[in-house]
């Protein structure tokens, strides 16, 4: 009775390694294409027909004419093939270290702002590595910068991230942020009207 | 601490409350084979799946044969996902070219989700091709449905007298299978595409980003994935990072919504459970002591991520506020990252929002502490409600020597060989962990692995073989958790953790199962109310305590004391 049940075992397993591996995936696939095809396909932003990015995965912005992300763990910066933390504990040194450097940064590429300014995500590297947001501190702070570089009004940039802020979820879960991409090519629409 | 992060828990255990009857219902209707509104398509699936496996549904089982055919279909399902996993530069569907997989890494991975712990040595978009990710969705579904298995066996015990078996394996197994994990993974994965997961099969994506440079956007099918992951507390996610990848969880609303699918079925066992022994108060008094270590464990997580490091002030680095947002996403904020990853360790799913290895000292001792006692706050499916009995049978065993009565649990004498398979239930994993963490500190290839310093570093390895033994599958991050020494040692923890560990339950509930009930008198100490509440969660801290706490000293409140004095390592 025994090598029966190993053989009803094996079938088993047979069975279900086809039809809940490559078939559920297809099938799942499939419907998922045909419901939802924007979703499904990563939320891909364009702009002038061109993919310039996902909606959903942080790009890395330099230039001080864009709005900055957090800093990124992954190699290269915000690697989207490739996710990782920092994993830095909080009694490493190399945590103070990376905390005080970007925060070194971030107060030389934004003049005028104090540290007791900052919120800790701008100067603390995200989970993911690809974090597509910031808090809406960390944008506000950055307004004069982006403003004078692109040559617009303060108070218009200002007024444009305000417009960007998503808040907690029913008020109560998750926090407010803004998604640092959709930011950057609403900017960018307004800096170059001609091209945009 | 904010008052919408501090509701956060509560909020949650309502819901689940809810989840625990409706869900239940519908899972006792399954298991008893009453009429459910997917009869009409699944009955001759169930009869098809029973004649091309050449098994017999009916037949009742001993402990002996049922335990058999579990561990039959566990271990052909390992080999048979081993041999995939190396057979991957062979096979198709692998767009990014992805190379052969280590051999140690396939070991690890095998056993990790045949046990359900999904303990993840790879970074899934680096390592993975789309065909052996969709090797791995397929222990993602028989992994959790072994667990429900178990559970019903150990439940048997309880709800039949004067029995000698246990029920039928393969109609516990195939029902399970058809009725609850594919229709509700089905559901779950249209819902996370909606909410803005891919699911696509596609190359990942070349682009040219706004500012002029180069990024590839790993992609594919991520949200049904995804979803049989968190459905079945598994937490193998497809991306390195799981639930903290937005493209796993892209916003607040997804991450709740796979919150409640991680809490959902081993909640409505508990109430299934309540319906098998017909008394349904008896399900709430263990709700009841598992809510209240769940809310308590996340407040305290909670409150320690929100204070923040004191390091960063005792280094005269003074920002807008404490919160620790090391290791976080910024669209979760410090309150649900602390819930979901107290919930990952309690409910036992194991996948990440955040990094836990950069967690506060406490924080990450929270989240540690959950696996330490075993993962009976909920717990993955079936196996914490039975953990959960096995404490319950301590506990009643306690409460009999204060009285000097024999103990007894709805109606069954509790017996020297049934607190025996208890406390081993107990004894097995903890010797585990802290022999092999013990040993690992001690030796050049453990020590290697190490990436953080100091007390923390200790912390590392001791996650690392409670997550393995616990069958959790989170990690401090850090850890080198791919080198041959921790795949090895991690797997077999993964294998100890897992079958002798619950093994042990079946049998005393076989032993159960002949028992006569006897009636409710006067001296029957109750099992439904405030008193016993308190006294299982007693049992489940006192324990955790007793057994852990050197360790522990050395570890995390080490480090936390070094942190508080600016201590760096």
């Amino acid at each position: 009775m025994r090598p029966a049940v190993l053989l009803s075992a094996l079938r088993l397993v047979l069975l279900a390694t086809l039809v809940l591996g490559p078939v559920y995936l297809f099938a799942m696939t499939g419907v998922a294409q045909l419901l939802l095809p924007a979703q499904a396909n990563g939320s891909l932003v364009r702009v002038h027909g061109q993919v310039v990015g996902s909606r959903l995965i942080g790009q890395a912005f330099t230039a001080p004419r864009f709005f900055q992300g957090r800093p990124s763990a992954t190699t290269p910066a915000y690697n989207a093939a490739g996710s990782a933390a920092s994993n830095l504990g909080p009694t490493n040194p190399a945590l103070l270290q990376h905390v005080r450097a970007h925060l070194h940064q971030f107060l030389q590429e934004n003049p005028g702002v104090r540290p007791g300014q900052v919120p800790p995500a701008m100067v603390e590297s995200s989970a993911s590595g690809i974090d597509p947001d910031i808090p809406v501190a960390g944008a506000l702070l950055q307004v004069p910068r982006v403003a004078r570089a692109n040559g617009l009004p303060v108070a218009l940039v200002r007024h444009l991230v305000l417009s960007h802020v998503r808040g907690r979820f029913l008020g109560i879960f998750g926090a407010s942020y803004v998604n640092v991409l959709e930011l950057n090519v609403a900017l960018q629409r307004l800096a170059r009207p001609a091209s945009g | 601490m904010t008052w919408q992060g501090a509701l956060q828990p509560i909020i949650l255990v309502a819901v689940v409350a809810v989840l625990a009857w409706s869900v239940g219902s519908y899972l006792y209707r399954v298991f008893e084979n009453q009429r459910t509104y997917l009869d009409p398509v699944l009955i001759p699936v169930e009869r098809a799946v029973y004649r091309l496996c050449g098994v017999d549904p009916q037949a009742e089982m001993r402990w002996t044969t049922y335990v058999f055919a579990l561990l039959a279909v566990n271990v052909v399902g390992f080999l048979v996902l081993f041999g995939l996993l190396t057979l991957q530069p062979l096979l198709p569907l692998n767009p990014a070219h992805l190379p052969a997989i280590p051999f140690w890494t396939a070991w690890n991975t095998a056993v990790s989700f045949m046990t359900n712990t999904n303990w993840q040595v790879y970074g899934g978009e680096t390592t993975m091709s789309y065909l052996s990710q969709s090797w791995l969705v397929v222990q993602q579904f028989l992994s959790p449905v072994s667990g429900i298995c178990l559970f019903l066996a150990v439940a048997r015990g309880f709800s039949r007298q004067n029995s000698r078996t246990l029920g039928n394996f393969w109609h516990d197994f195939v029902r399970s299978l058809l009725w609850v994990a594919v229709p509700f993974a089905i559901v779950a994965t249209i819902v996370l595409v909606a909410l803005g997961s891919p699911q696509n099969l596609k190359a990942y994506t070349h682009v040219t980003t706004l500012q002029g440079g180069h990024q590839i956007i790993a992609q594919g099918p991520i949200a049904a994935m995804t979803a049989i992951m968190q459905l079945g507390d598994n937490g193998g996610g497809f991306m390195n990072m799981n639930a903290a990848h937005p493209f796993e969880a892209p916003n607040v609303a997804s991450l709740l919504f796979q919150l409640v699918l991680g809490f959902a079925i081993p909640a409505g066992l508990i109430y299934v459970f309540g319906k098998m022994i017909k008394d349904r108060r008896q399900s709430w008094a263990i709700f009841a002591a598992m809510a209240v270590m769940f809310i308590g464990g996340s407040l305290v997580l909670y409150h320690f991520e929100a204070a923040g490091s004191a390091m960063l002030p005792m280094h005269q680095v003074h920002l807008a506020s404490a919160g620790n947002m090391v290791g976080k996403e910024t669209r979760f904020g410090v309150g649900t990252t602390s819930l979901f990853e107290n919930s990952t360790t309690a409910v036992s799913w194991g996948s990440v929002a955040a990094s836990n290895d950069s967690l506060t000292p406490i924080g990450g001792m929270v989240a540690l502490f959950n696996m330490l006692t075993g993962e009976v706050i909920f717990g993955s499916w079936g196996v914490g409600m039975i953990g959960m009995l096995a404490y319950v049978v301590l506990a009643i065993f306690l409460a009999g020597l204060m009285v000097g009565r024999t103990p007894e649990y709805l109606g069954k004498k509790i017996g020297a060989y049934e607190v025996k398979m208890a406390v081993l239930a107990m004894v097995v994993p903890s010797f585990v962990i802290l022999i092999l963490a013990a040993l690992s500190v001690v030796i050049r290839p453990g020590l290697a692995g190490i990436f953080n310093p100091g007390p923390h570093g200790l912390t590392e390895v001791l996650y690392a073989f409670a997550s393995g033994v616990g069958n959790n599958g989170s990690a401090f991050g850090g850890l080198a958790a791919a080198s041959p020494w921790y795949a090895a040692t991690v797997g077999v923890a993964m294998l100890l953790g897992r079958f002798p560990m619950y093994i042990p339950l079946v049998a005393m509930a076989s032993v159960l199962a002949g028992k006569q009930r006897i009636p409710v008198s006067a001296g029957t100490f109750p099992t439904h109310g405030p008193l016993f509440v308190v006294l299982l969660v007693g049992t489940v801290l006192i324990v955790g305590a007793l057994v852990f706490f050197p360790v522990l000293a050395l570890g995390p409140l080490a480090e936390q004391f070094a942190m508080r004095s600016g201590q760096l390592f």
